[in-house]
């Protein structure tokens, strides 16, 4: 069911959404057209007017991070980032899936508005279908004359490619994407300098993730007052909110932003699953903070809301937690990952990551002790901050939030040396 | 030197080469074809490699040990990946591995004695609207039930 805010969704569930005729029959590259009409500061200009701020993370003006690249001689780059790695995400690769061209449009138009000379897409390894969609809607684009040699006539050339990672979710950050790409170990690089200055191939460069490259078409085409149409203020636009967990309908969401979190979860997600009770939501991907079910009361889905709660919008990767659930299990899993995910060059990022998973492992034994509480805080606290990336804060952000929010729980478990014997999630997996 | 690519894969180590501006952005991609080539990536795979990109053996080796898609031993015909991270656990990803380890009589991290089945536990894929889900190689199964996975797992298990 098609809404008047979709704009990044407005093309799934049309027959062979994702391929070239069917993106033109809906007004698809008039928008790139447009842009290569336009001088490339005011294609920046426009989508710096229109508010959009970046979706793979941090939020940042998309508009504004374009004009960072220096305006010299060198060949710059724009790298695009589907690695989409962050616990709880999932949008990236319905985009690419439903409508890859809208990403090489946007592509089109981010490569004109900063003079780049190609683009990569660092897709994750495992997402073989959704490369692929991407593969050929560029192949098709070349086709038609959109990409490469003097596009739409206008003497400009672009070249876009696929790259594949390789397993390894610290390349979603934008150096140690750039690294991969290179051909190295996915490592973050120590900034300065930073990746406008000397980026992929040492060039210009810049990182966007793919929904806000996909976002761009629209606000060319329409102008960002359309776009402000929706959203708050400070957060325009809408966004794709990932829900995962124990809702009744889970998927991707396009919605616009500041829309209540409640409205998402029960209309949206059609309520809880199994009519259970809500317990908690994680935000924005599962490094951002957790909040208690009362404290998800009044939420807005935008940046400043969210941030207001005390989390972070982070991915929109919302993962509901339904009544239940054990929190002493359910950390454990995520230390686990980012143990398993630090590239290891911070000795507090390396050893603080293990040294909590291998914490939060004995107290899920039954074998922890009320003091592993706080030593768990105060790893998680030492560790941020003095890091090469922010993993490292990523990894402590889970920590530091579950254990004071569900003190109680964890010191009951350890009191009663629990175990996983216990079912920790109320959903059985059967049906 | 005791592996060589076939005429086919020098062919796709040609055309990924034509992609990017340096030979050794081409190391990821031809790690790919070294797999695929080769069934997993061996230490002689990565020799072959690193001849054909002109670097040291070593920094292959970094690379293709850095990234977990990189199989460094053989692994069965099917790749089992079941996802254990936050959404899929909310939805009884630990279930779908102890079912998947009793029907194919192996442990995560173990390969079924006729080398068709490999079974692992991995991190995020990416589709956690879909929990629990697992990937085959190159393919994703999502919202899966007990009677999904006895199909999917029954017909790998039927072919030769
Ligand atoms: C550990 C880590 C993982 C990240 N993973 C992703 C990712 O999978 N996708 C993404 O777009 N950004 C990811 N980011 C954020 C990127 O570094 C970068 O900020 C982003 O791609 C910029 O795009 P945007 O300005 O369009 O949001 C990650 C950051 C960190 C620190
Ligand atoms: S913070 Fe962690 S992941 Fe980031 S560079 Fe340091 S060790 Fe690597
Ligand atoms: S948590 Fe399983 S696919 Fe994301």
């Amino acid at each position: 069911m098609a809404e008047e805010y979709h704009i990044l969704t407005k093309n799934w569930g049309k027959p062979d959404s994702h391929k070239m005729a069917t993106y033109l029959e809906s007004g698809g590259y008039e928008a790139a057209k447009k842009a290569l009409g336009m001088e490339p500061g005011d294609v920046c200009q426009t989508v710096l007017d229109a508010g959009l701020r970046g979706r793979g993370g941090a939020g940042f003006p998309t508009g504004r991070k374009w004009t960072f690249m220096p305006k010299d001689d060198r060949p710059r780059y724009l790298c695009v980032n589907a690695d989409e790695g962050e616990p709880g995400t999932f949008k990236d690769r319905d985009i690419m899936r439903f409508d890859p061209h809208m990403l090489v449009e946007g592509i089109i138009i981010a490569c004109w508005g900063m003079q780049a000379c190609a683009a990569y897409v660092y897709i994750r390894g495992e997402f073989v279908e959704p490369a692929q969609r991407v593969q050929d809607a560029i192949d098709e684009a070349y086709a038609k004359g959109f990409l490469g040699e003097d596009i739409f006539g206008k003497g400009y050339k672009l070249d876009v490619y696929t790259h594949l990672g390789a397993g390894a979710y610290v390349c979603g950050e934008e150096t140690a994407l750039i690294n991969s790409l290179e051909g190295k170990k996915g490592q973050p690089r120590i900034r300065p300098p930073f990746p406008p200055q000397r980026g992929a191939f040492d060039m210009p460069t810049t990182v966007n993730n793919v929904e806000s490259i996909a976002a761009t078409p629209f606000i060319i085409a329409n102008g960002p007052e359309a776009y402000k149409k929706w959203g708050t203020e400070k957060s325009a636009g809408t966004k794709l909110f990932c829900v995962s967990g124990h809702v009744k309908k889970p998927g991707v969401y396009e919605i616009p932003l500041g829309t209540p979190m409640m409205e998402l979860i029960d209309k949206h997600c059609g309520g809880m699953l199994d009519d259970m009770k809500l317990k908690a939501v994680i935000p924005g991907g599962s490094s951002t903070p957790i909040l208690r079910a009362e404290e998800c009361e009044g939420v807005n889905m935008d940046y400043e809301s969210i941030a207001a709660a005390g989390s972070m919008l982070g991915s929109g990767a919302m993962i509901v937690i339904g009544e239940g659930t054990c929190m002493v299990t359910t950390l454990d899993v995520l230390t686990h990952f980012y143990a398993h995910e630090s590239c290891g060059q911070c000795t507090p990022c390396r050893e603080g990551t293990g040294w909590m998973a291998q914490i939060t492992g004995r107290i899920v034994k039954g074998e922890g002790s009320v003091e592993d509480l706080d030593l768990l805080i105060s790893i998680a606290t030492n560790m941020s901050g003095n890091t090469i990336c922010p993993l490292a804060d990523a990894a402590a952000g889970p920590v530091k939030s579950f254990i004071p929010k569900f003190r109680d729980e964890f010191e009951t478990y350890i009191r009663e040396r629990s175990s996983r014997n216990e079912r920790p999630y109320p959903v059985k997996w059967r049906k | 030197m005791g592996l060589e690519f076939s005429e086919r894969a020098k062919g796709e180590f040609e055309k990924v080469l034509s992609k990017y501006p340096t030979r050794e952005a081409a190391i990821l991609p031809s790690l790919y074809i070294a797999q695929r080539e080769f069934g997993h990536v061996s230490l002689e795979a990565m020799e072959t490699v690193a001849e054909m990109i002109g670097v040291s053996p070593a920094r292959i080796y970094g690379v293709a040990t850095f990234y977990t898609m990189y199989n460094k031993e053989k692994v069965g015909k099917y790749l089992v990946q079941v996802c254990c991270n936050i959404s899929c656990a909310l939805m009884g990803a630990e279930e779908v591995i102890d079912y998947i380890s009793e029907k194919l009589g192996i442990k995560a991290g173990e390969t079924t004695a006729d080398g068709k089945f490999t079974l692992m536990r991995v991190e995020c894929l990416g589709a956690c609207g879909n929990a629990p889900m697992m990937q085959i190689n190159d393919d994703y199964y999502e919202n899966l039930t007990p009677e999904k996975v006895d199909e999917i797992l029954d017909k790998l298990g039927a072919d030769d």
